[in-house]
């Protein structure tokens, strides 16, 4: 039996979930663009999911455009906008250092074609703070994007203060809330961002769905063109049953919210506790101010990440030494450099992640995995007694 | 990226781990920025390698590569030791991901260091081409 703390990954399907997506995967198969009666119950089951998801983060139905997940909500929030303020390039782009590949690679990609971008440095304590952001805001900014919850250490940033700095700089606002959604409140409004991502499959929904807030009357051209589908503004016949299945997954996930997520912040509390006090050399990556319930980020000093990793998986436990999305480079993890960690530290990282089936008992098994594992590696390691248990000299 | 089940089983069994007290060659390559480090013990019998233990931090190939490269030096003279290649190492494990194949490159380089370590505590020249891991700036990623 395996133990999954990987839900920062991705999470399975809630079956209750399943269950309201399959009709629209077989009897109600229609495409939601076909006049007939077949299509208008498809369309009709899009919009019902459309104005749910939209009412679940403050925002009006046609302010949502439905996308392949995430990564596209995030390439599409930038570069279509970014092609209708700026089409000449020559704007400048205000970004963290830490966002999710989906943002930075396309800012540094951005930075090659005649527009320029910033990497404002997150700090120490993991966040991104407002007055680094205010300090980084030039006459010429017109899009600032910050990750709203970090994806590897589950700090929240202050995304409403972030927000009216670029407001007042006369710059558009767009947030990561992939993250976020479902363990925090998400309000485009109370958040004051023009754009924001999203995606399902964080939240028991399911792969390859995802949504894009707009705020009504921002200028956009479309990433992907075509038949005009979402308004025009993201064209392809649409995924109807995944925009059922996300937007039942966030009503369950919104409706056991404010039970859940103390429960989480109490099972990743335990085994930050459990992890530090057991094992020396350890420590939380992040301790302080508003992170993600369900993130424990740890730093295990003088083990690699990957080794932890596979000799967890080989007692049955799923684990995250990072983003799992960088799990296939090689080098330190871009977050943790980017909040100061020290390289040879930066390597023994630990991203458990914690969900709907978590328990108590599993989160004890884990520590009682990890322990031997760490205390093994240790041993074969030429150079940690040297590192770390150098006392008096 | 899949690591293949001879990998696997060095990366779980690692063979000669440890320390040789009273070693006849030492080499230590890698840096801790990087994330591998390999320490090299031998001991030599008539130009070959008589005993072979390993210590080293690093992922799951490196753990791998380390061990196996133990196992292909004992016995071997130490020319032949020194002219084991990454490719040889990989091949051995049946294979490494081609983003892991770097790692082997400590590995071989973590015996080459303890062979020129042993020829030169007896006043002989070296036999190896450069040691590029031993260098403490050395970055394998970069490759
Ligand atoms: C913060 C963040 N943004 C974007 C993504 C990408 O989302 P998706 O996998 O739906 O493309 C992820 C997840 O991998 C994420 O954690
Ligand atoms: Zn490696």
């Amino acid at each position: 039996m395996t133990h999954y703390f990987d839900y920062a990954a991705t999470t399975p399907l809630d079956p209750r979930v399943f269950e309201a997506m399959t009709p629209y995967m077989t009897e109600h198969f229609g495409n939601p663009n076909s006049l007939h009666a077949i299509g208008r119950d498809a369309f009709r089951a899009l919009e019902t999911a459309r104005e749910s998801i939209a009412a679940a983060i403050g925002a009006q139905p046609e302010e949502i455009v439905f996308t392949s997940g995430g990564t596209e909500a995030d390439n599409a929030a930038l570069l279509s906008t970014l092609w209708r303020i700026a089409p000449e390039g020559g704007a400048h782009i205000i970004t963290s250092a830490y966002e999710h590949p989906a943002v930075l690679e396309v800012v540094e990609w951005l930075g090659k074609q005649g527009h320029e971008g910033t990497f404002v440095a997150p700090c120490k304590d993991g966040f991104v703070h407002a007055e680094d952001v205010a300090a980084a805001m030039r006459p010429d900014t017109r899009l600032v994007s910050i990750i709203m919850a970090n994806n590897e250490i589950g700090t929240v940033n202050d995304i409403a203060a972030i927000a009216a700095l670029a407001r007042e700089g006369g710059a558009l606002m767009h947030t990561d809330a992939v993250q976020a959604l479902g363990k925090i409140a998400v309000n485009v409004d109370e958040l004051g961002v023009d754009m924001l991502s999203l995606s399902a499959h964080k939240i028991y929904g399911p792969r390859g769905i995802g949504a894009l807030y707009l705020r009504r009357g921002t200028r956009f051209d479309p990433l992907i063109k075509g038949g005009g589908q979402e308004s025009r503004k993201r064209s392809g016949t649409q995924n109807v049953a995944g925009a059922v299945g996300f937007a039942q997954a966030l009503e369950l996930v919104e409706a056991e919210r404010s039970k859940e997520s103390p429960r989480l912040a109490a099972l990743r509390d335990r085994i930050v506790e459990q992890v530090t006090t057991r094992l020396e050399n350890t420590r939380a990556t992040v301790c302080e101010g508003v992170r993600l319930p369900n993130i424990a980020p740890l730093l295990i000093y003088g083990v690699e990440g990957e080794a932890m990793l596979l000799q967890l998986d080989n007692a049955g436990f799923s684990v995250s030494t990072g983003s799992a999305c960088s799990s296939g480079s090689l080098a330190a993890s871009h977050v943790l450099l980017a909040i100061g960690v020290p390289q040879e530290i930066a390597h023994g990282s630990l991203r458990i992640s914690l969900g709907r089936w978590t328990t108590e008992k599993d989160c004890d098994a884990l520590v009682d995995a990890l322990v031997p594992v760490v205390e093994r590696l240790r041993a074969m390691s030429p150079v940690y007694e040297k590192m770390f248990c150098a006392t008096d000299e | 990226m899949l690591y293949s089940d001879t990998v696997m089983d060095h990366f779980n069994n690692p063979r000669n781990v440890g320390v040789i007290t009273d070693a006849d060659g030492v080499g230590e390559v890698g840096n801790p920025t990087c994330g591998d480090m390999m320490k090299i013990t031998i001991t030599v019998e008539d130009d070959r390698i008589a005993d072979i233990k390993f210590q080293t931090l690093g992922c799951g190939a490196a753990i791998a590569t380390s061990s196996i490269v133990t196992e292909m030096a004992k016995g071997m003279t130490l020319q032949e030791a020194a002219a084991i290649t990454k490719q040889e190492v990989a091949d051995a494990l049946g294979g490494l991901p081609s983003p892991k194949m770097h790692c082997s490159v400590l590995a071989t380089d973590g015996l080459k260091a303890a062979v020129e370590d042993y020829l030169a505590k007896q006043g002989r020249e070296p036999i190896s081409s450069k040691i590029e891991s031993a260098d403490p700036n050395f970055d394998p990623h970069a490759h």
